[in-house]
């Protein structure tokens, strides 16, 4: 890959993560929202630990992809017609672009998993020690939304169709995304099982590779 | 779909301003966006700075192309320096080169600025000194007054001079003959989406 590319992704992703520090939207909605949410499970399903341990890695991904939802409609809302025609004039890589989307997304949505996992933790009553498989769960899981979030995000503009499809795109092809995770966490306590492990795995190529075939006629018809 | 423009015939030679005047909804934008290669048209041909706009290599001649629109396309949530900072860091243009050319257009002292909290008039001022630091060698405005003070007009004319000593070439479009009569070297008009050149 040239260095022009890497710069433009890199400068992209920049951009994408100053206007997010800027907004404050993760730190003083989002978070606090996800936090509310997990603790909103207890309250609802009774304080009996035994429960709550069974359900609280699956809680804690339900909100990490409701949040993953929730950043790629704020991405698709981000960018106006005319801020989208200038990218495209400074000559950016449609491929750099969707890298540098997807990338500061995925960071957010790192810190946001950890965030949340520090919740879920304390108020689901769970064993860190169970949960080694984590390093490498969290960091799919934020790729791969990232990824699809960016996608989805830029079939709604390109279409017209605004961020109302973004959800609709999002969520059902996160499943396997949010299986794999939460099947690799639950199994990982008996011993670990990789295929779960290699499916995330396959997913985040695959959106990967869709993400940059699609790219350039992506860009070329929003 | 409407046909905006038919039977537009317009050649730009390297070096020349040509004037685009017309009513609103005359087209004007729409052929400033074709030439830009951000619209294909769906029949005839146009060469853009040798480019096909029908083949890949429209791709290649964006970095040429600037472009100043009706909307400010600036980040709001950034500041006027790091508006700058990241088409110079897109385009590959050393990053002092930002600050510079926010001091060519009289906003040296306001480069911190948010762009959400700047007037539309300092916002346009940006985007000109966007046009500066790339040094485009084809330049497309599209009403390029609408909400300058006198001194921003000045801009104008000394960007689009500065275009032509590089033997680039500008295309202007406003309905306001008088207001850019100064700076063009040859006009057309666009009625009903034909062209008078």
């Amino acid at each position: 890959m040239p260095d022009r590319f890497w710069h433009q992704t890199a400068a992209i992703a920049r951009r994408d993560l100053d206007r997010e520090r800027r907004s404050g939207e993760v730190a003083w909605i989002t978070i606090p929202f996800g936090a509310i949410a997990l603790l909103l499970v207890p309250l609802a399903v009774g304080i009996n630990q035994d429960v709550l341990s069974r359900i609280g890695t699956g809680m804690l991904f339900v909100v990490v992809m409701l949040f993953g939802v929730l950043t790629a409609v704020r991405r698709t809302n981000m960018e106006t017609p005319a801020q989208r025609d200038a990218i495209a004039l400074l000559g950016v890589d449609p491929v750099a672009e969707f890298a540098g989307k997807a990338m500061a997304s995925a960071v957010l949505l790192l810190v946001f998993e950890v965030l949340m996992g520090v919740v879920a933790l304390t108020l689901y009553g769970l064993d860190i020690s169970e949960w080694g498989w984590m390093t490498l769960v969290l960091p799919l899981t934020a790729i791969g939304l990232a990824e699809l979030g960016t996608i989805s995000g830029a079939i709604a503009t390109s279409i017209n169709a605004g961020p109302a499809l973004v959800p609709l795109l999002v969520t059902p092809l996160a499943i396997p995304l949010l299986l794999g995770a939460t099947q690799t966490v639950e199994l990982g306590r008996d011993g670990g099982n990789l295929s779960w492990l290699l499916l995330m795995a396959a997913v985040v190529l695959s959106l990967a590779i869709v993400g940059v075939l699609t790219a350039r006629p992506l860009q070329e018809t929003r | 779909m409407a046909t905006i423009l038919r039977n537009v015939d317009l050649s730009v030679a390297a070096g020349e301003s040509v004037g685009l005047f017309g009513a609103n909804g005359a087209g004007k934008t729409t052929l400033l966006r074709v030439i830009g290669t951000l619209l294909r048209p769906s029949s005839g041909r146009a060469l853009v700075l040798g480019a096909d706009l029908d083949g890949w290599e429209r791709f290649d001649i964006r970095p040429r192309l600037g472009l100043i629109g009706h909307t400010p396309a600036l980040y709001p949530e950034l500041s006027l320096l790091a508006n700058l900072e990241f088409s110079a860091r897109i385009t590959g243009a050393p990053i002092e080169e930002a600050g510079r050319a926010l001091e060519a257009v009289g906003l040296g002292a306001a480069a911190q600025r948010l762009a959400g909290e700047a007037s539309f008039g300092m916002q346009r001022r940006v985007e000109f000194a966007r046009e500066i630091m790339l040094s485009p060698d084809l330049l497309l405005l599209d009403e390029p007054h609408s909400a300058l003070d006198p001194s921003a007009v000045e801009l104008v004319e000394h960007i689009v001079a500065g275009v032509l000593e590089r033997s680039g070439a500008v295309v202007l479009a406003s309905h306001d003959v008088d207001r850019v009569a100064s700076m063009v070297t040859r006009t057309a008009e666009l009625t009903g989406g034909s062209l008078d050149a």
